[in-house]
């Protein structure tokens, strides 16, 4: 039989087996593939994507990330969105080469939408955070060169009815973070404040609050990473996901929470005190 | 030296063509009509978890009566070209048509080139963004397409629904008119005594034109039973959501 008829869908697509769109596609056109047909050797700049933080609430988990991406010494972007929903119950945040992380979570969103279509039911939270760390490890050549994606991964677990968290390295490896997690170049300070600044039973909103404040401390000491950008009316990415699904807050919600956080700040620069333990004051 | 039988090519495509439209005739039946809110889909089918309807893509979706591997194989082939088109160009390039067109080259080239054609019967529908705007394509086993306007029915009784159908439907029907009346005729498969088909014997789902994105929706247990006045026989049982 021809492979090839005018119009008629290749062997390929008849082919039984796999429910996953990466498989199908590395096996018909991996030109499509992210990073494909990149040079195996030498190096060059592109846009990098900073600061992701994410953390969990009770029932839930929020993400947020900064605009800004930068290529050396210059800011590439200052309103690049860098959290994105990857399926209905769940959100991909990405740190690293802004043009290939974009295209991961394409494929990401496609990859989940898939399966869920061709099985008729979504897939677990592992088995989600498992594909994507196969991408991850799928471009582990163009890390090499300097291209290099991070990602974190979180998503409501309808089996424990709570927020889940993700992170990743260059080479695929999956670790679950509990509570709370932060990526990208400015991730040291963002770190450092969601340590001082996060409780187990935060309420979503105030969650919300503790990773703007979180993302203010990562601006505040990493070029890299932008701050909100009250003349241009550019905020932070923020999204809510949990049992009614993903959810991004709108500019109109986001706008008095990062105005209060700028003015708290013209007042205390470096943000809320943290209580000192009892005993230790005298 | 044996003499091989000459079969003429009229004769060969006729039984191909007989071969396929018997084993169509022995499924139960699916109807697919426009309702004032997009497109309904209702087949009648026992199974909950082999589908007959099946989402492809965000405004598109795919019913099919007749051999089980055969149209699952198709429906499987179709979200792969919805998704990859999606992928390699933009969500709002994946069209109905497009995807018609490669159902239709598909099976004309399995009918005709090989011994055994694809006993399947297919309906790709599109919901645009206005009624005008819906598309609905049938596809039969040879890789013929029609371009249907309204309502499709397909199946064993596909001829006896259709006539029905042309007095009894109208574009402006509610949602739930439309469900009960496509209940109604499916139950009447068969000829004899009219059946009262529950809603664990059909699978219902709809392209509704109002949600974002995603317009693919299945409609089953609580909602189902309420809207046809009959109970759910399984869903104590079986505890459908």
């Amino acid at each position: 039989m021809s492979e090839r008829v005018a119009g008629r869908l290749p062997q390929a697509f008849l082919a039984t087996g796999s429910s996953g769109f990466v498989d199908f596609l590395t096996a018909y056109d991996p030109s499509l593939l992210p990073g494909a047909g990149v040079p195996s050797h030498g190096s060059l700049e592109a846009p990098h994507g900073t600061t992701i933080v994410a953390a969990t609430f009770p029932h839930g988990m929020v993400m947020a990330g900064d605009r800004r991406a930068t290529m050396g010494n210059m800011i590439a972007s200052r309103d690049i969105e860098k959290v994105y929903p990857a399926d209905e119950h769940s959100c991909v945040g990405i740190a690293g080469t802004a043009g290939i992380a974009v295209e991961l979570v394409r494929l990401f969103q496609v990859e989940l939408e898939h399966y869920e279509k061709i099985e008729g039911a979504q897939l677990s939270i592992e088995g989600k955070a498992n594909r994507l760390s196969s991408m991850i490890r799928g471009n582990l050549g163009m890390a090499f060169q300097g291209l290099a994606v991070v990602p974190m991964f979180g998503g409501y677990d309808p089996d424990g009815d709570r927020g889940r968290i993700f992170s990743y390295d260059v080479t695929g490896g999956r670790y679950e973070e509990h509570a709370f997690h932060a990526v990208g170049s400015g991730s040291v300070f963002a770190r450092g404040s969601l340590k001082k600044m996060y409780r187990a039973d935060l309420a979503p909103a105030d969650a919300v609050s503790v990773v703007l404040e979180a993302l203010y401390d990562a601006a505040d000491d990493d070029s890299a990473t932008g701050g909100p950008d009250l003349a241009r009316r550019i905020y932070p990415v923020v999204a809510i996901v949990d049992a009614d699904g993903y959810r991004r807050l709108p500019d109109s919600e986001l706008e008095p929470l990062v105005q209060n956080l700028v003015n708290q700040r013209s007042s205390r620069p470096n943000g809320p005190f943290a209580p000192l333990p009892e005993g230790d004051a005298s | 030296m044996s003499i091989p039988y000459y079969v003429s090519p009229e004769q060969l495509i006729k039984d191909k063509a007989d071969y396929a439209r018997k084993g169509i005739a022995r499924g139960r039946s699916v109807v697919v009509m426009q309702y004032d809110g997009g497109i309904l889909f209702v087949a009648e089918n026992p199974s909950r978890a082999l589908h007959k309807i099946s989402e492809i893509y965000d405004r598109i979706a795919f019913a099919a009566v007749g051999k089980y591997n055969e149209f699952e194989n198709m429906r499987v082939a179709g979200i792969r070209f919805a998704d990859l088109r999606g992928f390699s160009y933009d969500r709002s390039d994946v069209t109905g048509r497009s995807l018609a067109n490669a159902y239709a080259q598909t099976l004309g080239t399995i009918f005709t080139e090989t011994p055994k054609p694809y006993e399947v019967e297919i309906v790709v529908a599109e919901v645009g963004a206005t009624p005008e705007d819906d598309q609905l394509y049938r596809l039969t086993f040879d890789g013929s397409v029609g371009d249907e306007h309204g309502y499709v029915a397909m199946g064993g009784s596909a001829e006896a629904i259709t006539t029905a159908l042309s007095e009894r439907w109208n574009a402006r029907m509610s949602f739930d008119d439309a469900v009960r009346l496509a209940t109604e005729l499916l139950g009447r498969d068969g000829g004899t005594e009219p059946r009262t088909l529950t809603p664990g014997q059909i699978e219902v789902a709809v392209l509704d034109r109002a949600r974002p994105r995603r317009t693919f929706k299945r409609i089953s247990g609580d909602r189902l039973a309420e809207i046809l006045g009959v109970p759910d026989d399984e869903a104590d049982s079986a505890g459908a959501p």
